[in-house]
């Protein structure tokens, strides 16, 4: 994750407090995905940005999650989403991000 | 319908494995910020030479070593399947070993910016006296050279930037200005070497198409550097500097930028220029650009493989007016990413191409293939970026199943038959679908294919000006074979003016 959105999610938990941030990622890649996930709840795990050591334990969801899927309205996932879902592999994204939720989050939505 | 020819094309990598551990942007700032960490040291051990880049078999279908179809049949990795029997020279262009492109830039430098060590650019000279694209006036640009005391004592002094070949220092380049940032030794590095591989990809289409350089009118430059000093920044203009070290006397040009999206806008823009009769004929090009080489160097040397991004990589296409002879690039259908369209990887695969095939008259079906963003994903699936081509094929196939055009279930299928392997280095401009402009119209012209579609995506929020993606579109057709299109009266033109002509006459009579 570069350093900017690093910095972002970190000033965002400072503003608003951790329990009140929820970090969607879109990640196309399971594996980028987990330390994505990884960097926004237990630290940047390069040490390389601004969440280097910050275990802030947000909750991080994949957008293919079914918690987020519920909260969208149902013509904008048809019209934003659906594609990707025929693109990428959900299954796979979801148990990568919610894996990492369980381990390191504090927060869950 | 109008249209531009596609005349000829070059296509070349610079190996500069020495360049990018020292200046690459992620090597750079790691040693800039933290020191020698592990990573770097590391990182050397995990750098190609340039035998292993020259028989890597993407790096040979991007020169026209061999066709795509080879490649794909090449067994992954292959970084472990290296080629054998490979040569440095293509069809399009070459891979340039790292001496002979340190002196390159020399010769593409008018400012003495670049210092060359005395034996070191005596041995670069001979070597790129056996070129088949230089000639005795450019290797009279080639410097005699500085004593290596000389080129200490302005890296020691006046922030000079050292280069490097076989781990010792022979040269240098020069800074530019005190205090200015636009003009350090790094900008100024960074630009010559993009100035260099675009001079490379033009004498390579000069001689791949038999045009004499003063035969050149326009030439449009589209990488991602930004030539300029602190007043303005990017003033340009790269594509003026490449024509003039090329000997094209007679041509002027400009730049046209878009990140990824830059080289597809050029072409559009170069062809329309041709088409409307405002240009002879346009050169669209690029050099590559340094600070991407090892961009995700910490994630190969993690996985223990090749530092693949060793290479810029720089192309030239030549536009011509349609005279039914040359495969064309159509103007009437363009594909535009616009403001309003939305940045969905749904919005914008359908802004780009699924809008224009409808104002076409053509189903997704029509086109035989689809080339977006074309990077190698060796390259990308370690660093965990996933296999971009195969994604953008993925996206057309279900856009296709969204509109009805194909069954869900045969979406693989129409994956495997329409997409493009990846087969350009991670330079941004490189990758996004023009490195394919030359494989199809061989294809064009061969009768193996009937229609593809070049498409190109800019990450333009990176410069946070806005938070809009770009992206744009051309669809490749086979050449006519019935004289003149484009610009020049076609054949309806005539037959509606006659009609009118014909119609008043009735009238009147």
């Amino acid at each position: 994750m570069d350093l900017q959105n690093q910095q972002r999610i970190k000033d965002a938990a400072e503003k608003y407090g951790p329990e009140n941030v929820v970090v969607i990622l879109g990640s196309s890649d399971a594996e980028g995905a987990e330390i994505y996930a990884e960097t926004v709840s237990n630290g940047d795990p390069t040490f390389a940005g601004p969440l280097a050591g910050v275990q802030s334990g947000l909750a991080v969801y994949h957008v293919f999650e079914q918690e987020i899927r519920d909260e969208c309205d149902a013509n904008a996932w048809e019209e934003q989403i659906s594609m990707m879902e025929m693109v990428l592999d959900p299954e796979k994204l979801s148990e990568a991000v919610s894996g990492i939720r369980a381990q390191f989050s504090k927060y869950a939505l | 319908m109008a249209t531009a020819g596609i005349k000829g094309y070059a296509y070349c990598l610079n190996h500069a494995p020495e360049t990018g551990f020292h200046y690459g942007n992620t090597p750079f700032i790691e040693r800039e910020t933290k020191g020698e960490t592990e990573f770097l040291r590391e990182l050397p051990s995990f750098m190609q030479k340039y035998e292993e880049a020259r028989d890597y078999a993407p790096n040979q279908a991007y020169i026209g070593g061999i066709g795509l179809e080879a490649l794909e049949k090449s067994p992954q990795p292959w970084y472990v399947n290296r080629m054998t029997g490979s040569n440095r020279y293509g069809a399009y262009g070459e891979i340039m070993p790292e001496d002979e492109f340190l002196g390159l830039m020399d010769i593409c430098d008018v400012f003495d910016i670049i210092w060359l060590e005395t034996s070191f650019a005596a041995s670069v000279r001979e070597k790129l006296a056996a070129s088949p694209v230089m000639n005795d006036k450019l290797l009279a640009r080639l410097e005699g050279g500085h004593s290596a005391d000389e080129i200490a004592a302005e890296t020691a002094h006046k922030k000079a930037l050292p280069l490097y070949f076989n781990g010792a220092v022979v040269g240098c380049a020069r800074n530019g200005h005190e205090v200015d940032d636009c003009l350090f030794a790094y900008v100024l590095l960074e630009n010559l070497a993009c100035k260099a591989g675009g001079v490379l990809s033009l004498l390579h289409l000069l001689k791949n198409t038999g045009m004499a350089p003063e035969e050149v009118d326009f030439v449009i430059e589209c990488s991602e550097e930004g030539a300029g000093d602190m007043n303005q920044r990017a003033g340009g203009n790269f594509a003026k500097a490449v024509a003039e070290i090329a000997g094209c006397v007679n041509a002027s040009g400009c730049d046209v930028r878009g990140f990824c999206a830059g080289p597809v806008n050029a072409m559009i823009a170069g062809a329309t220029q041709v088409a409307s009769g405002a240009r002879k004929n346009c050169v669209v090009l690029a050099g590559g650009a340094i600070p991407k080489l090892y961009m995700n160097g910490r994630d190969h040397v993690k996985k223990k493989m090749p530092a693949l991004e060793d290479c810029l990589g720089n192309f030239a296409v030549l536009l011509v007016p349609d005279d039914g002879t040359n495969p064309v690039l159509r103007l009437d259908v363009l594909g535009k990413h616009t403001v309003g369209a939305g940045s969905s990887p749904q919005a914008v695969t359908t802004a780009l191409i699924l809008d224009p095939l409808e104002r076409a008259g053509l189903s997704f079906m029509d086109v035989d293939k689809y080339a977006a963003e074309l990077h190698i994903n060796e390259i990308t699936l370690p660093a965990g970026a996933g296999d971009v081509p195969l994604a953008n094929i993925k996206m057309t196939a279900a856009l296709a199943v969204t509109k009805k055009a194909i069954e869900k279930a045969d979406m693989m299928t129409f994956v495997k038959e329409r997409g493009v392997p990846g087969f350009a280095h991670t330079q941004g401009h490189i990758p996004s679908g023009v490195p394919f402009i030359g494989h199809a119209c061989d294809a064009l012209k061969d009768g193996s294919m009937k229609r593809a579609m070049i498409i190109g995506k800019g990450s333009l929020f990176l410069a946070r000006l806005t938070n809009l993606a770009d992206g744009a579109s051309f669809l490749l057709e086979p050449p006519s074979g019935t004289g003149a299109a484009g610009a020049a009266v076609s054949k309806d033109d005539i037959k509606a003016l006659l009609l009118e002509v014909l119609s008043e006459l009735s009238g009147k009579l």
